[in-house]
């Protein structure tokens, strides 16, 4: 296995006094889909928001071990670099009210342009790789609002590229969306793993099936803390689970 | 445009951020100023026979406020007393009736209702100072009296009363109204053992905020209760609320002492409403409603 | 038995079709109300708008009730003088105030200063004319330009600018505070700071209903009554700049639309009157139009939001 883009060492992360994620070590290969799956309250969500430390904006958070980000620690590293490393897609599509244009442009705004790129295109560049180029490129100035809800995900996920991260990180990207529109946000996924490593939530095991590379699979244990159960390569993870609880849930034992 | 150095826009974050909180500082110090200011020179000259004694009179505006705390209170109840039924009843109305009521007859009366509700919010106070001196001290020979003021006042406190009470109404949970109605309950019922009492600390807020704006009003008395410090002896009396008694204590006598006395009481009276609708809606919290 | 349950059920329908009504009725009295007020006023002052004209009535520079000289444009001008003075002193404040209490405060100094803003409001007009008066009309005073007494549009707008500070505030962070929280989570996970979150999406997202806010200042500010008389000075007079800075305007005395009722209704007869009454038609009239659109400004938002 290369060496991983980011890790976790032993993370743990409380609310308060309550431990919702327990001692968690786990590699983020480069290059490639990682799923993360789980029953529903299992610290799925909770556990990809570290990578990026979105968790901070919840008050009485608390971590401790270590994530890294090319073996370097999030932790030490300033926040908005990070960020600007590590991207986010929420589950529900959230476009500013703002026009296309200005929605994909937002990063590079903030953060600034390499020298000798301009703007338009960027943006172009940014829409084309989430797929979405063809269907707006006559309209950018229309309000992102009015797009439907698979072309605002990919929207968002234009956004996210514009910023050039490394890791992008999905949350339930298409639990919100139709069949068809999601069907496309995982071809989307596919295309996209050649330049960026991808972290990616799922409740849809079928979905995780089809398209990660390696499986993650976290359970809460008796005190309702995320365990992580199992790690390993997708295709070993749903055809010989090594541990008994894998394969229950894969299985559709409970959860 | 180059890429932008993370401790740049730190920095630029810093700075707004500390102009946000000098803002802020700001306000409360200006409240803390005005409150402070006339506290302190006010508290001094408050003693028991000022609460006792009425006003004399005369240039140094001597001896002290009972007939305008008498005048005061007369004026709050006899507002309330016509507002609140009033405005319960219309808030009631909105929330209750008005939304299944969609014959033709019905629907453009309760769209007019909410325009009137909601202009009457925006009027200004010296209107309905304007339209009570010429309806009740003029035409309806009221002169300048606690009647005239208390209907007066009426008016300027109605929208409040009704917006607070259709706020409450609002907060009460569907279900309540479908159980009440599933077992029998004809509307009036559900709403008269079910749906107001569940409501109750709700439209009281509505009715403090009432008492609270009756006591700080103005201009309103200033052209409809007259100026007479005696105190009142019927609803045909003339008057002085506490809020009034400043504004001659200042603008006439020019007894500035006396005046932040006043001043002082009456911001007392304004913290003591701020607490109790605090109080209240404690208590909502606490009573395990939506919120 | 059966004909006493219905007996009792059409009496008890009888009753909720009698509450009905009665409800109906106490919502149509605010109705009545405004009706009354708009009547009341329109016939009070029809005498004005005919026998002085609608023109020389806001055109006049003159009003001399003694002389039966009628104009409310000095008034006009110092109503709107007034205001802009308030909006211009106390706008950054309220703003500053309100997105503080919306996207920085920590929770404890949000637990002191929302009470003191939500108390500030609550404080009785006449004290902060108190106020004015006794503690800025005096620094006011100090300013070395002719004439200056300290009474007049400064110490008026200075008074006003507190006055509007909670209803500008609280209405601007209802409407910071209503911004979907996606959107500040989506602008944070590409990396802007709170900052830039804050002036690229969540004040942008919250532009009409803080627009609201400071429409619905505007017409408080032009409603106050009581503490403008206390300060401003109450002459009837065109203010103008004393020296050739034309900053000194705010020095001068002047005498509000409101204040111009208050002061003289009660001895008010004829024709005067009326002039009094058309003033108010004229207040109204102002206040209805900044009101609505703060109304279609609000429901924009909301349509959008």
């Amino acid at each position: 296995m290369p060496e991983p883009r980011m890790r976790t060492i032993d993370y743990c992360l409380y609310y308060g006094g309550f431990r919702a994620l327990n001692s968690i070590s786990m590699d983020i290969p480069p290059n490639m889909i990682t799923a993360i799956i789980g029953p529903s309250g299992c610290g799925k969500s909770t556990f990809l928001r570290s990578f990026n430390r979105m968790n901070e904006l919840i008050p009485g958070v608390r971590v401790t071990g270590k994530v890294l980000l090319d073996g370097e620690d999030i932790f030490s590293l300033d926040v908005v670099s990070l960020r600007r490393k590590v991207g986010m897609v929420f589950q529900r599509p959230n476009p500013f009210p703002k026009s296309i244009f200005d929605n994909v442009a937002y990063g590079p705004r903030i953060h600034g342009l390499r020298k000798g790129d301009s703007l338009a295109a960027l943006v172009e560049r940014s829409l084309k790789a989430a797929a979405l180029w063809d269907e707006v490129k006559d309209d950018l100035q229309k309000s992102a609002l009015s797009l439907s809800g698979g072309q605002q995900q990919r929207l968002c996920i234009a956004r996210a590229l514009a910023v050039e991260p490394e890791v992008i990180l999905m949350d339930e990207p298409a639990s919100a969306l139709d069949p068809i529109a999601t069907l496309k946000i995982e071809e989307l996924l596919q295309t996209l793993k050649e330049n960026y490593t991808i972290v990616i939530v799922t409740h849809n095991m079928q979905q995780a099936a089809r398209v990660s590379d390696f499986t993650a699979f976290l359970l809460m244990d008796e005190s309702r803390a995320g365990n992580l159960v199992e790690f390993g390569p997708t295709k070993q993870i749903f055809t010989t689970p090594r541990d008994s609880r894998t394969e229950d849930y894969i299985s559709g034992r409970f959860g | 445009m180059s890429s932008r150095s993370p401790a740049g826009r730190k920095l630029v974050q810093a700075g707004a951020f500390s102009l946000l909180w000098v803002s802020a500082l700001l306000s409360v110090l200006v409240l803390a100023s005005v409150v402070g200011y006339v506290m302190i020179k006010g508290i001094p000259e408050l003693n028991l026979s000022f609460f006792t004694t009425p006003p004399r009179g005369g240039l140094s505006g001597e001896g002290g406020i009972s007939s305008t705390i008498v005048a005061t209170l007369y004026l709050v109840v006899m507002t309330l007393l016509v507002a609140a039924p009033l405005g319960i009843g219309a808030g009631v109305f909105l929330v209750e009736y008005a939304e299944s009521m969609q014959n033709r007859l019905m629907k453009p009366l309760i769209r007019i209702a909410r325009f009137g509700v909601e202009t009457l919010a925006g009027v200004p106070s010296i209107i309905f100072g304007l339209f009570g001196y010429a309806l009740f001290v003029t035409l309806m020979h009221f002169g300048f009296s606690l009647l005239s003021a208390s209907l007066a006042g009426a008016c300027l406190i109605l929208p409040v009363v009704i917006r607070t009470t259709e706020e409450a109404l609002k907060a009460v949970p569907q279900s309540y109204r479908e159980g009440s109605l599933s077992l029998g309950a004809t509307r009036w019922e559900t709403i008269r053992r079910v749906v107001l009492p569940s409501a109750v600390p709700g439209i009281t807020t509505g009715m403090i905020l009432g008492v609270g704006r009756i006591i700080s009003e103005t201009a309103v008395f200033y052209v409809t209760l007259g100026g007479s410090y005696r105190t009142p002896t019927s609803i045909l009396s003339s008057g002085r609320t506490m809020a009034l008694h400043v504004f001659y204590l200042a603008m006439e006598t020019r007894a500035f002492e006396k005046a932040m006395a006043t001043g002082a009481v009456l911001i007392a009276c304004i913290i003591a409403v701020n607490l109790a609708i605090n109080a209240v809606s404690r208590r909502l919290t606490a009573g395990g409603g939506r919120w | 038995m059966t004909g006493t349950v219905s007996a009792r059920g059409r009496m008890k329908r009888l009753t909720d079709s009698a509450m009905g009504l009665v409800l109906l009725g106490s919502a149509l009295v605010s109705v009545t109300i405004v009706l009354l007020i708009g009547l009341f006023t329109l016939k009070e002052a029809l005498p004005a708008f005919r026998d002085i004209g609608l023109v020389r009535l806001l055109t006049g520079t003159e009003w001399r009730p003694g002389q039966d000289l009628y104009g409310l444009f000095a008034m006009i001008a110092g109503s709107v003088l007034v205001t802009l003075g308030a909006i211009v002193l106390g706008l950054p404040l309220a703003l500053g105030c309100a997105v503080f209490l919306a996207e920085v405060a920590p929770a404890w100094v949000r637990a002191v200063v929302k009470p003191s803003i939500e108390l500030l409001a609550g404080i009785p007009s006449v004290v902060f004319g108190l106020f004015g008066m006794v503690v800025l009309v005096p620094m006011v005073r100090g300013i070395d330009v002719p004439g200056n007494a300290g009474f007049g549009l400064l110490s008026a707008s200075m008074v006003l600018a507190v006055m509007i500070l909670p209803t500008i505030a609280s209405v601007a962070e209802v409407a910071l505070r209503s911004v979907p929280e996606e959107y500040r989570q989506g602008s944070l996970a590409l990396g802007a700071t709170r900052w830039e979150t804050l002036r690229r999406v969540t004040v942008p997202a919250a532009r009409s209903g803080m627009l609201a806010a400071v429409v619905l200042g505007l017409g408080r500010a032009l409603g106050e009554t009581i503490a403008m008389i206390m300060v401003i000075g109450n002459a009837v007079m065109m203010p103008e700049a004393a020296t050739s800075n034309p900053l000194t305007i705010f020095l001068s005395r002047a005498r509000t639309l409101t204040g111009n009722i208050a002061v003289e209704i009660n001895y008010a007869t004829g024709l005067h009157a009326a002039a009094l009454f058309a003033t108010g038609v004229v207040l109204f009239v102002l206040i209805m139009i900044v009101n609505a659109s703060a109304r279609a400004l609000l429901a924009s938002g909301m349509r959008r939001g």
